[in-house]
């Protein structure tokens, strides 16, 4: 496994790179304060935690906002089930990272840098911590990590500053936004590790070299994490836009045929196989398609495995994940997860279908945070891919692990 | 005039489409939908006796949409 940008260097197999090797191959950023926050709008930067914002424009409303008060977040909770992109820069490129963060410090005038992490990510957050113990003071004095606890939220932008502020890992109401009001109620500056990283590498070599990468017309690279029937699962380096196709063949190939496609994690929509392989990994292009990103997730359903039982499966997953603050997410989610699950276990049935065209509309954009919104996006997309399955499912209830 | 609503602090108590049918229904698990757009002036005022009689005051009126 080697990388174009964030993944070049030394061998990924020989873990962190440590700072002084790192300061050593990469030299010291240029850019920080006015120019870099200009560089990064004009180099295209989208965040990689799944919604895609603009970097540039995101460290514009924070810059404007803060008085010297403002606080960074670095974004590792990686809470999605099928993602390893972020753990695996975390524990092979911390330095960059750690870059982009105080850069973001510097640039937006902040008092504090906090590493989110999450708890279960054992080696990505011991590499972290250890690479901070490396930095300088100046740095360091700024700077602590918070362990973001194993839930599907924790990574949601409200729960990470609610988490941080108070231990409670749960979403909150929006607005205000961090970007206006986050930690310690101050302006706060949010971002996905992956987002860090390139930051760091566009601090040294600009906005041109960042668009030098990129096909089909994209921009940049992007880490993807391949998942499910795939030789080799696990996380390449492609330049934006590389076709799905391109990616499952840089992972070794399929290792039976697929059936069909989730793109984007749980959070994220299946497709039929036929119609995913020419779709461009890029957030604008898949965004102008009515699709998404999300973490840069694409797992491949082999046509063994049935749809219907692992969307159900999917489905109780997230129904769990809800932090049951809202009627609609904490009532609405089980339900929808028990009509799959019936559908799975006993078999198709008019009824619970219709209940489940007519929840996955209603629950939409009901509650305080994205997470119901994600489930229904996610299921139905299933219904609609999945329409034979689903009308004709017979009473097997496949139980087969991720 | 949009209508708001605090989906944390919503109970479900239904109190809101008891009063304002024409904008609020209820969804399966008693939970408030409420129609989008701005309401109708002549709606305002039941539309203000809503968000005072929402026991949990998770309603409230805004000049802009802000959320659903």
């Amino acid at each position: 496994m080697s990388g174009l940008r964030l993944l070049a260097g030394p061998d990924l197999r020989t873990g962190a790179e440590g700072y002084a090797d790192h300061v050593r191959r990469l030299g010291a950023a240029t850019l920080a304060g006015r120019p870099l926050i200009e560089a990064l709008v004009k180099s295209g930067l989208t965040g990689r935690g799944g919604a895609s914002f603009s970097a540039g424009l995101k460290w514009r409303s924070v810059a404007s906002a803060s008085k010297g008060t403002a606080v960074i977040v670095a974004n590792g909770a990686e809470g999605e089930p099928q993602s390893r992109k972020d753990r695996l820069l975390m524990v092979t490129r911390p330095h960059l990272i750690l870059d982009g963060a105080f850069l973001a410090a510097r640039t937006v005038r902040a008092v504090s840098v906090v590493l989110y992490v999450g708890e279960e990510h054992k080696a990505a957050y011991a590499a972290m911590e250890r690479a901070l113990a490396e930095r300088p003071d100046a740095e360091r004095r700024i700077a602590r990590m918070a362990a973001a606890p194993h839930r599907y939220v924790a990574g949601e932008s409200s729960a990470a500053v609610h988490l941080i502020d108070a231990g409670i890992a749960s979403p909150t109401t929006t607005p205000p936004h961090p970007r206006e009001r986050g930690v310690a109620a101050a302006p706060t500056l949010m971002q996905n590790v992956e987002t860090l990283a390139h930051v760091a590498l566009i601090a040294r070599y600009g906005d041109a070299w960042y668009r030098s990468a990129g096909r089909n017309g994209a921009v940049g690279t992007l880490l993807i994490t391949l998942a499910g029937g795939v030789n080799r699962p696990g996380v390449v380096e492609i330049e934006a836009g590389t076709t799905i196709a391109e990616a499952v063949a840089m992972a070794g190939g399929m290792s039976e045929p697929a059936g069909a496609v989730l793109l984007g994690g749980y959070f994220g929509v299946w497709i039929p196989a036929a119609n995913a392989w020419d779709l461009p990994l890029d957030a604008e292009a898949l965004r102008a398609g009515g699709l998404g990103l999300g973490c840069g997730v694409v797992g491949l359903l082999p046509s063994s495995r049935c749809g219907v039982c692992d969307t159900a499966r999917i489905m109780r997953y997230l129904a769990e994940e809800s932090s049951a603050q809202c009627g609609p997410c904490f009532f609405g989610l089980r339900a929808l997860s028990d009509a799959c699950s019936r559908v799975a276990e006993r078999g198709t049935n008019r009824d619970d279908i219709a209940r489940l065209k007519r929840w996955a509309v209603e629950v939409e954009g009901r509650g305080a945070c994205k997470h119901p919104d994600g489930a229904v996006m996610f299921l139905r997309s299933a219904l609609s891919t999945f329409s034979d399955e689903f009308a004709t499912h017979p009473a097997h209830w496949r139980q087969q692990p991720a | 005039m949009h209508m708001i609503i605090d989906r944390i602090k919503c109970d479900g108590h239904g109190l809101c489409a008891e009063l304002l049918p024409e904008l609020i229904r209820l969804d399966d698990w008693g939970y408030p939908i409420i129609a989008g757009g701005p309401i109708p002036e002549r709606l305002a005022p039941l539309a203000q006796r809503a968000v005072a009689t929402c026991p949990v005051l998770a309603l409230a009126l805004r000049r802009e949409a802000r959320s659903k």
